[in-house]
């Protein structure tokens, strides 16, 4: 059976990208892009692994992530947060808030491949 | 031992001399710092039994040989005062140090707003009051001669002889000692040294007689208990009025009489020595009283029928051969009435000196005729006036003749100073006594003493006989032993009630219906509350001037350190060692620069005046300083606005660095978010190329993200194109091109470049509105109308999206709004939607377009600005509506 990773992310082609490297390397792929949902989504689905993206409609990446964090049922899931803003106290806020991994947009497709994998326990 | 006259001379002389010595040490140690023990309890103790005079020695046993035990009042009197009453005793000495008090009459007058009139009738009730009393002791000390050299080869002294010579020694001696230099303080070391040994001599005099009579006639204490049973004096003769009348007159006159006040208080060194004194002087005046009683008996019983009683402590002795005790009780009673003598006559020089010649000289000169240095007329003054007043005091003697009971005379000056008690306790207790009001009550009462009191005592010669039975003119009520028709009283009671009571009556009502002038309601605040609030600013109202107080002065103006280091520079200068130069008028000049530069000139002058030259501040320094106050809380105003300008200049730097800071946080926030902007396509375009350029990509796939990334470039593009406009037309550095056109092909080009037919969003317009003939830069106009267009294909959220573009005019304005059918702009937004990178929340997800940055609606804002025009959220359209409003033609200026 597929693992299946779940793409918090609302730009378009960003998502597009992520989805195709992600499910050529044989990933089931869910995507979510609303903020204000976003944990909900992450309780309900169960994925081994979480790419969140710092910004987005409704309620920001960080926000999401402490949520997450906050609820026993997601606290232990995989999170590798991305974010376009680049800067190193972003890179402190999520290692705090209890990011399991950090990576600043533009990426190298296969680095997030190679993070998502290992995030999974591969 | 043989006893002559001349014997008597040299040893009165030989004690005078040792006198001399004992004052003479005595100031030498004070003056050389060396005199601490000159200043015990002890000998301030001592020296209050100046209260024990000739009159005491003497007269007390006369008293009790006339009237029994009633001369215990004028014990029991000063014994309660100081037992009972020793917190006013304290109060007056708070205030005479606070206050630089030299005298009672200063006393009183600096009480009273520092009037002159107060301090000359205090004065003049003193001089009567006193002047008799001196007269008694030199009656005594005549008396005692005469008495010694009865019946001696040399024949019986000559008493008015005795009593010159005895007067003018005594004015030497005082002037000696009491008026060698003007000292601010007026306190006497060598005075009060050779009183504290007088008293000593007195007592041991007394107690030596008391013990011969009591062991060596009477048979020891048990015979002279028979005797004193069998005396024919009555015992507790007299009423009760009386003992209380006299116990409180000779408390009042305690507090009142001038040598007492000199003694009590403005001697005094330290307030605490009137703890021992509460004890110790009620002791010695027990240990005076003690022997009085067997004294009298035993002189009765023993003496000749028709003895002077008040001559029995001397006379017993005589007559039983014993010539050396007779000495010792000659020095005795002669130290008593010298120790009084020269202590009333300071007081009363003191006084008449500063209360009467000064003020008389003064008002004799003008103002620019007063030299500097008013020492030399002061020192002059006060000798004359210790002279003038031992003359008097002669002259009284001389009028009086010896007729007059010793006892009778004391109680008489007892009245006549007592009239200043309800002056002296109204001053220091009730702050609502009023220079009039003491004015009126010293002046009603030493009226009435006179006439009841101290004028029938020269005889009928001065009040005749008719007088005194009808009252003058045949003025009933006037009668000076019934006033008002107050018959049957004791002379001297009826004197004392009818005086206090109509002094105290006139002061308390005068001082009720008048109105204290300012510097009386301030000293009388300073007075009554003296303990409360030690005012030092006011400590000076005296002459000459001691070097401590100046220290004092300088250290409270200067502040410690400084003011020591003056000092002790000016000392060392003078070869001194420590902080305490000699006064000298060099450095009294720079003291008063160095004052001068903290408080200003006038001040320091007055300051430093005060303290060396003595009484009161002049108006002219008054004004000054007055002046520079003036000048000091205009300055310190002009401060005041100073520091509330700068107030207001930090307020405006602080307002301003918020501002910085806030627009450093703003710029921080926005080259964030411009990175965010650009990162976010720039993700997109790395991602795919870096897919492009792996092999393995259907021709589809790799076509569609081809396109992908030539959007994503198109979008960076967009958003650097827009951030250059939004920030050259925030620089306002934009240059508008004016041009003609129609409303109509504005409106076309913009839905054109926007896209909207392939958007799929439908437009209604109506073509008659848009027929409006405009003059602006219809680029720019344009561009604000492909943004709302856009906005609306982008974000309408209606099934079939629709964009209603109207037009009004209003005015000279063109009104355009643009509105679509969606579910618009939630309220809290729309405040933010015209800030820069204001994208919206829960915009349609999973469209390939890519959204914008978020500057459009910023950048339309700026392009109305420059257009002369707005554009704002229309509210109740149903979707998302904006209206923008431009003059129909620009303004040229606006070019």
């Amino acid at each position: 059976m597929a693992r299946r990773v779940l793409l918090i992310e609302d730009e378009p082609n960003i998502i597009e990208a992520l989805s195709f490297i992600l499910t050529r390397d044989g990933w089931t792929v869910h995507t979510h892009a609303d903020g204000l949902t976003a944990a909900a989504r992450v309780k309900a689905g169960s994925p081994e692994v979480v790419v969140l993206d710092a910004m987005l409609p409704g309620r920001s990446g960080f926000d999401i992530l402490r949520d997450l964090r906050a609820d026993p049922a997601t606290a232990q899931v995989p999170v590798l947060m991305l974010t376009a803003r680049g800067q190193e106290k972003d890179r402190e806020l999520a290692l705090r808030l209890g990011a399991t991994e950090f990576m600043t947009k533009p990426f190298a497709n296969a680095e997030v491949v190679a993070e998502v994998r290992r995030l999974a326990g591969g | 031992m043989i006893l002559t006259f001349n014997t008597l001379v040299a040893v009165s002389l030989g004690y005078v001399a040792m006198l001399f010595a004992v004052a003479f040490a005595a100031d030498r140690r004070a003056r050389a710092g060396r005199g601490g023990w000159l200043r015990s309890p002890l000998i301030y103790t001592l020296s209050l039994s100046i209260y024990c005079t000739a009159w005491t020695f003497y007269g007390a046993v006369g008293y009790a040989a006339r009237s029994g035990l009633e001369y215990l009042t004028i014990y029991l009197g000063p014994s309660l005062v100081m037992v009972g009453w020793w917190w006013v005793v304290r109060k007056l000495v708070r205030i005479g140090r606070a206050q630089r008090i030299t005298s009672i009459a200063d006393l009183v007058s600096s009480r009273f707003g520092k009037s002159v009139p107060i301090g000359a009738l205090v004065t003049l009730i003193a001089v009567a009051g006193v002047t008799p009393y001196i007269a008694l002791q030199l009656q005594s000390i005549s008396l005692t001669f005469a008495a010694f050299t009865e019946g001696l080869e040399g024949g019986r002294a000559d008493v008015d002889f005795v009593a010159l010579w005895t007067a003018i020694g005594l004015a030497v001696f005082t002037i000696l000692f009491g008026t060698r230099n003007l000292d601010p303080s007026e306190r006497h070391h060598g005075i009060v040294m050779a009183v504290a040994v007088e008293a000593v001599v007195k007592l041991f005099a007394l107690l030596a007689v008391g013990v011969f009579v009591v062991w060596g006639l009477g048979g020891g204490v048990g015979g002279i208990l028979d005797r004193i049973d069998r005396a024919p004096i009555p015992m507790w003769q007299g009423n009760g009025g009386r003992w209380v009348g006299l116990t409180f007159l000779s408390a009042a006159a305690f507090l009142t009489l001038p040598r007492m006040f000199h003694v009590l208080v403005v001697e005094n060194d330290d307030d605490r020595h009137l703890a021992v004194a509460s004890w110790a002087f009620p002791l010695y005046v027990l240990l005076m009283s003690l022997f009085v009683v067997p004294i009298a008996v035993v002189g009765l019983d023993r003496l000749p029928e028709g003895s002077n009683p008040d001559l029995f402590v001397l006379a017993l002795p005589i007559s039983e051969g014993h010539g050396g005790l007779a000495l010792l009780a000659f020095l005795g009673g002669f130290s008593s009435a010298t120790s009084m003598v020269i202590v009333a006559t300071i007081a009363l020089a003191t006084m008449v000196s500063n209360h009467i010649v000064a003020p008389l000289w003064l008002s004799t000169r003008r103002p620019d005729q007063v030299s500097r240095d008013l020492r030399g007329t002061i020192l002059l003054a006060r000798r004359a006036s210790v002279g003038g007043v031992l003359s008097l005091g002669y002259v009284y003697f001389q009028i009086t003749g010896s007729g007059v009971a010793l006892s009778s005379i004391g109680l008489i000056a007892f009245a006549g100073v007592a009239q200043i008690l309800p002056a002296l306790l109204g001053g220091v207790f009730w702050r609502g006594g009023t220079a009039k009001g003491a004015g009126a009550g010293l002046a009603i009462g030493a009226t009435v003493w006179a006439w009841t009191l101290f004028l029938p005592s020269f005889g009928l010669a001065v009040i005749p006989a008719t007088v005194l039975e009808n009252g003058p003119y045949g003025l009933d009520w006037l009668r000076p032993r019934a006033l008002f028709g107050l018959a049957g009283l004791d002379p001297l009671l009826h004197a004392v009630i009818w005086s206090l009571l109509l002094n105290a009556t006139a002061f308390t009502l005068v001082s009720l219906l008048t109105f204290p002038k300012p510097l009386e309601r301030l000293q009388g605040a300073q007075f009554v509350n003296v303990f409360e609030r030690a005012q030092p600013g006011r400590a000076w109202s005296r002459s000459g001037a001691e070097v401590e107080d100046l220290l004092v002065l300088a250290q409270r103006v200067l502040g410690t350190e400084a003011a020591l280091d003056l000092f002790g520079a000016e000392a060392g200068r003078q070869g001194k060692s420590g902080h305490l130069p000699d006064p000298t008028p060099a450095f009294l000049q720079r003291l008063e620069r160095e004052l001068a530069g903290s408080v200003g000139a006038a001040a320091a002058h007055a300051l430093v005046g005060q303290l060396v030259q003595g009484p009161g501040v002049s108006v002219e320094d008054l004004m000054a300083v007055a002046g520079e106050t003036a000048q000091i809380l205009e300055y310190s105003a002009r401060l005041e606005q100073k520091s509330a300008e700068q107030e207001r200049t930090a307020r405006a730097l602080r307002e301003a660095n918020d501002k910085l800071t806030q627009l450093a946080r703003q710029k921080d926030a926005f080259l964030s978010r411009i990175s965010h902007e650009l990162r976010t396509p720039m993700t997109a375009i790395r991602s795919f190329s870096s897919l492009l350029a792996e092999d393995g990509l259907s021709p589809l796939e790799a076509q569609r993200f081809a396109r992908i990334v030539e959007a994503e470039a198109q979008r960076m593009t967009r958003l650097l194109d827009d951030l250059l406009d939004l920030s050259v037309l925030r620089d306002g550095q934009v240059s508008l091109k004016r041009q003609h056109g129609l409303l109509a092909d504005v409106i076309d080009r913009a839905l054109l470049s926007a896209g909207v037919a392939r958007a799929g969003l439908r437009v209604l317009r109506d073509p008659g509105q848009e027929a409006v003939a405009i003059s602006t830069d219809l680029d720019r106009l344009a561009q604000v109308f492909i943004n709302l267009a856009s906005n609306a294909a982008k974000y309408c959220d209606a099934d079939r999206p629709e964009l209603r573009i109207s037009v009004h005019r209003r005015g000279g304005q063109v009104i355009v709004d643009f509105a679509d059918n969606g579910s618009g702009i939630p309220v809290p937004e729309r405040e933010v939607i015209f800030e820069s990178f204001a994208r919206l929340s829960g915009r349609r997800s999973g469209r390939p377009e890519p959204s914008g940055a978020g500057l459009g609606l910023a950048i339309c804002r700026e392009v109305m600005a420059r257009l002369g025009g707005s554009i704002a959220y229309l509210p109740g359209q149903g979707g998302a509506a904006f209206r923008v409003a431009f003059p129909q033609g620009l303004a040229a200026a606006a070019e």
